[in-house]
């Protein structure tokens, strides 16, 4: 299983990342989001390879990966469908909507069907209430949803419809930070500084 | 009354590309920037005191105030809190998609006035699109010259770091953010020290200031802090960001003069939000937030005014009006949001942590009708126990103010619709209509 860790790729991108913060521990989360991005949850060998890469033991990782909704101690879906059901959702008939999602994917909240497309959870606010009841999949938002949107939303990722939109599990951005050189060091290099 | 005052910080709000570089310097984007570099630090201060700018994350704090309450040090960093997740809260939200730039060029400007040369903007995991477009303009900045060693040929130098948060409502609390910023558990910090302006990041001084309200530098440095003033009534200057949702016909995100525009306008305006949907009767609202208690048809003349929420008994807080028509079930409503809470608190004080939990229960044991009548006053003697004497601002027996944020829900509903909460008792089982599905 070496190759559960975080790629060449992805540890050379990692180096980069850990660069950008003064104190490497602060490197933590973005890392986790980019072990995410390899294997769509934190595997044991990514996170002992974060731990030697910010600096702290693996368990600590871990512990601290445990305390965020959105980074995943165990395998989930490729879609994970999270419906709002917060106050504003609430009110727009979010809890059947929420339960015609499970019986339209025949699981319940925190499950994955078993050929691993989807899975499901009920979600705290997104800051998608002006469009209750709000659902995200993998973290892009859709909405206003009702039963039958979501029958539509679930058929079109079942088919590869939405691919543009909505990134595998675990892909957090499709953007790379192009700039790396700290302006400090920059301006201690023009003051004549290491 | 509805003004026709300036937009602020929605002026791009309608172009498609609001977000890109190019429509941002097409619209007068890092003017306020270039004018704010022509200044000493001091002047920018100034210009943001006379402004009389409130921050815009949820306490209100006065942003010059808070910038001058730093610690002298070596190192002092800027913190831009973009993890807006307080229920029913969408304005920041709208402000990273849709206006990216316009963050980082007020986060130059406060960088700038308090002496930063390194800044991170926290941006809410959630978020994933708003984050792309923040990392998109943030390289676009550098490219520009808006950040980097010598930003515009001032000799200023920032380097920005958007940081992704990871799923967290305690990070949005400015301890627990600093926290989730150096790799650990959001666990807001004890305090004293009270205030990150002297002890914050990695120790350092560190200003911790709202999207929002960097969203409102520029204009101010371009306009002058008098304009700002100029605009709303007294402490409540300027413009804000109001986002309306619940039983409205025109959900949305509002940038509103403040304090002369009330409720009422809000809600009922054509322009607005159009009236409760279906032409329905009011039944309470939240004035601003889930953390805030509620108010009723009797407050819908209060101005949007920070002042004149708080006396009247509850907050301006995070902007958010949540609107409950006559068919809510005040108790399904009050436990979702106790819910939110008992998932949320972080776990370090046990008012909050057993506080939250048991009245969740109790709440839902209401609604499912299996509920007693003294769980009502169990309900406000636990709520009691949380933040003693029920007053407003509430008294505080944990770390943050999300212990003390539980109650509002509770006692909001219980104080004012007592017989509807009987009636779940009486009946053995919840005697209002299921919540209608919005069709989209």
């Amino acid at each position: 299983m070496a190759e559960a860790g975080l790629s060449a790729e992805n540890l050379a991108k990692a180096e980069a990342i850990v660069a950008l913060y003064p104190k490497r521990r602060s490197a933590l989360i973005p890392l986790c989001h980019l072990a995410q991005s390899q294997h769509g949850y934190l595997t044991s060998e990514s996170m002992e390879d974060i731990a030697r890469l910010v600096g702290c033991s693996p368990a600590e990782v871990r512990g601290t990966a445990s305390f965020y909704d959105m980074l995943h101690l165990e395998p989930v879906g490729r879609y994970v469908v999270a419906v709002c059901t917060n106050i504003a959702c609430m009110l727009a008939g979010a809890y059947d909507v929420l339960a015609h999602a499970e019986d339209h994917l025949g699981i319940r909240v925190g499950q994955s069907t078993p050929d691993g497309l989807f899975h499901l959870e009920e979600a705290e606010c997104l800051g998608g209430c002006d469009k209750a009841v709000c659902v995200q999949v993998n973290h892009r938002f859709f909405g206003p949803i009702d039963e039958e949107g979501f029958d539509r939303l679930a058929e079109d990722l079942a088919d590869g419809r939405l691919a543009d939109v909505v990134p595998p599990h675990g892909v957090l951005n499709r953007v790379s930070r192009a700039v790396g050189l700290p302006a400090k060091a920059a301006a201690a290099k023009r003051a004549g500084g290491s | 009354m509805i003004t026709d005052h300036p937009r602020i910080v929605t002026a791009r709000m309608g172009y498609d590309d609001s977000h890109t570089l190019a429509r941002f310097l097409a619209t007068g984007g890092y003017d306020g920037l270039r004018k704010a570099l022509s200044m000493t630090p001091a002047q920018v201060q100034e210009e943001v005191n006379t402004a009389s700018l409130l921050g815009r994350g949820g306490a209100g704090f006065p942003a010059g105030r808070k910038w001058s309450m730093r610690r002298a040090a070596d190192t002092t960093y800027l913190v831009v809190n973009g993890d807006e997740s307080e229920p029913a809260t969408f304005k920041d939200h709208m402000l990273i998609e849709g206006d990216p730039h316009q963050i980082i060029e007020g986060a130059v400007i406060a960088a700038y006035a308090v002496g930063a040369s390194q800044a991170f903007l926290f941006c809410r995991g959630e978020f994933a699109l708003g984050y792309e477009r923040l990392l998109q303009a943030c390289n676009e900045a550098y490219g520009y010259g808006a950040l980097g060693p010598d930003i515009l040929g001032s000799g200023f130098a920032l380097d920005l770091v958007i940081h992704p948060g990871a799923g967290a409502y305690i990070c949005g609390d400015e301890t627990g953010l600093l926290e989730s910023l150096e790799g650990k558990r959001g666990f807001p910090r004890i305090k004293p020290p009270y205030f990150p302006a002297a002890i914050g990041l990695y120790g350092e001084p560190t200003i911790v200031n709202n999207v929002e309200t960097m969203a409102n530098l520029p204009w101010i440095i371009l306009n002058g802090g008098a304009a700002f003033a100029a605009l709303g009534a007294g402490s409540s200057a300027g413009t804000r960001l109001f986002a309306l949702s619940g039983h409205v016909e025109r959900p949305g995100c509002y940038e509103i003069e403040m304090s002369k525009t009330t409720f009422r306008d809000l809600i009922y305006d054509a322009s607005l939000g159009g009236g409760v949907r279906d032409g329905r009767q009011l039944k309470a609202f939240i004035p601003g937030g889930a953390s805030s208690p509620w108010f009723f048809p009797e407050h819908l003349d209060i101005g949007l005014d920070q002042d004149a929420v708080g006396k009247a008994g509850s907050m301006l807080g995070s902007g958010s009006v949540v609107v409950m028509d006559e068919s809510t079930c005040v108790v399904r409503a009050a436990w979702r949001i106790t819910r939110f809470f008992a998932r949320e608190s972080c776990g370090q004080c046990t008012p909050c942590r057993e506080g939250s939990g048991w009245a969740e229960k109790v709440l839902r044991r209401i609604e499912d009708g299996y509920g007693r009548e003294e769980d009502l006053d169990l309900l406000m003697d636990l709520c009691d126990n949380i933040a003693p004497g029920l007053g407003w601002p509430p008294k505080q027996t944990t770390i943050c103010p999300l212990g003390p944020s539980i109650p509002s829900p509770i006692v909001s509903g219980i104080t004012r619709f007592r017989d509807e909460f009987l009636l779940h008792v009486k009946e053995g089982a919840c005697p209002m209509p299921p919540d209608e599905v919005r069709r989209g």
